[in-house]
């Protein structure tokens, strides 16, 4: 499998809620929430580390889940969010000014 | 509001975080309308770091939605820092409300870059002989078009704020359709707010009430007459159980000299965060606490009101007219336009100027005895 790095858009509205994030997307405004699950992987999306790697240290650690269908729950989930403009996703590590 | 951020808000409510914020960046403005609230003038407003370091403290407080509003937020030299650092560095949900007629091709482009959630735009009336007659500045009309222009050029989301006065109670209509025209939203508001120092005289600007009754009858403002000028039942121990509003419970107001109040229409100071940590301020100040206890049915005169279910009362001009539990007389007076019934508020006012009967006793020897009807 291709890995793939996920990067969060520093153009989206975002704060946490009880664990939640509440995100607007600046392309049309949209509000979007993300479970406790979805959120973790909103965190740690800085784009230099792999999604296979964002799932074994911050997913599998916390819940008790198989890798592997973690892995592609996070990919679908990832290009989901990516259609929405609220990740960016790529082959490649995503460079770029990061945010707080 | 939306389904989901209304279920965000109820949240909010629930964990105590103020998930909305209004902050003004200075009260100058380059226009000087007639119904204005504010003084102009700068008593000393916060610097560029005193207002990082405050957003830094909002978006830890939870901060999500934050409207930066004035005088004109375009007067200040470090607006775009501003609105980057909320942007960009905090990732606020930033609406704008602007005169915008300091807004060309190249602010447009740059908010666009930034991105805002909206930027609403005071528009009096679609003639510039009123509308500059409200703003007192010429040409304003115009320049505020043409800003809106460039914004919407830019794909951005713009909202025309229109305030129904006896000035511009023709233009309405007007307004609504040039919006219609240029692809932007509208909303129309018959508040007038007095103004900071308390002078209610800017409230003679408003409309009388038969024009109010005709407002909330009017289809074309206001959608579907029927819900808003319903007779609405008795209300229930759920009704009496709600809050007054949101002020002070999901949202509240920084003024540009750092003063915290539950609302920007209400003048309670609650602690100014050049002084105190905003959350500090948020979750501990005592008068914000009291704001957040009223429920509807401590409410001494609206708990008993026939609207008290339906009212748009507004907490903070009851406080300016002297009791924040007591009646707002400019919601009484919409209440009563949309329905025809008056309120608790302007029932026990008639009660109270009725003249008392004059007892005329005759000038006989009968007026050295009591009279039997003062007995």
């Amino acid at each position: 499998m291709t890995n793939l790095y996920v990067a969060r858009n520093p153009r989206v509205a975002a704060r946490s809620l009880d664990g939640e994030m509440m995100i607007m997307s600046g392309r049309d405004s949209t509000l979007f929430t993300l479970n406790k699950t979805a959120t973790l992987l909103w965190q740690a999306a800085d784009g230099a580390t792999p999604l296979d790697q964002i799932i074994e240290q911050r997913i599998c650690t916390e819940y008790e889940v198989d890798a592997g269908e973690a892995l592609r729950d996070a990919e679908s989930l990832a290009r989901d969010l990516a259609s929405h403009g609220i990740l960016q996703i790529s082959e490649e590590p995503i460079v770029r000014g990061e945010s707080k | 509001m939306s389904g989901l951020l209304h279920q965000m808000t109820e949240k909010a409510q629930a964990m105590n975080i103020p998930l909305g914020v209004q902050l003004d960046l200075t009260y100058r403005c380059n226009e000087r309308c007639v119904h204005c609230y504010l003084d102009h003038e700068n008593h000393g407003e916060m610097t560029t770091a005193e207002i990082k370091h405050l957003l830094d403290e909002m978006a830890d407080a939870g901060v999500f939605i934050l409207s930066l509003s004035g005088g004109e937020i375009f007067l200040r030299k470090d607006f775009f820092e501003i609105l980057e650092y909320a942007r960009i560095e905090r990732q606020f949900c930033v609406k704008l409300k602007t005169n915008a007629i300091m807004i060309r091709e190249s602010e447009a482009a740059r908010l666009r870059e930034i991105g805002v959630e909206s930027i609403q735009i005071s528009i009096y009336s679609h003639r510039a002989e009123v509308h500059d007659g409200i703003t007192l500045v010429a040409g304003s009309l115009k320049r505020s078009l043409d800003a809106a222009r460039f914004l919407k050029s830019q794909g951005l989301r713009v909202i025309f704020a229109n305030v129904l006065m006896a000035q511009n109670l023709e233009d309405y209509q007007g307004v609504r359709a040039l919006a219609a025209e240029m692809g932007v939203e509208s909303t129309l508001d018959p508040t007038i707010t007095p103004m900071m120092d308390g002078d209610r005289s800017v409230l003679r600007l408003g409309v009388n009430q038969a024009t109010l009754r005709q407002f909330f009858r009017d289809e074309a403002s206001i959608g579907n007459v029927d819900e808003p000028c319903a007779i609405v039942s008795p209300a229930d121990e759920s009704t009496l159980s709600a809050l007054p509003c949101s002020a002070g419970h999901t949202s509240c107001y920084v003024s540009p000299y750092g003063d915290v109040f539950p609302c920007v229409q209400f003048p309670l100071a609650t602690g100014n965060v050049r002084k105190q940590r905003f959350l500090d301020i948020w979750q501990h100040s005592d008068r914000m606490n009291e704001v957040r206890s009223i429920r509807l049915k401590d409410l001494p005169t609206c708990s008993s009101c026939t609207h008290v279910g339906s009212c748009t009362r507004c907490p903070g001009l009851a406080f300016m007219e002297g009791n924040m539990r007591g009646p707002s007389s400019e919601d009484c007076a919409k209440s009563f336009a949309r329905t025809g019934i008056p309120s608790a508020n302007m029932l026990a006012k008639q009660r109270s100027v009725v003249n008392l009967v004059q007892i005329q006793i005759p000038q006989t020897a009968s007026a050295a005895r009591p009279s039997r009807a003062l007995a």
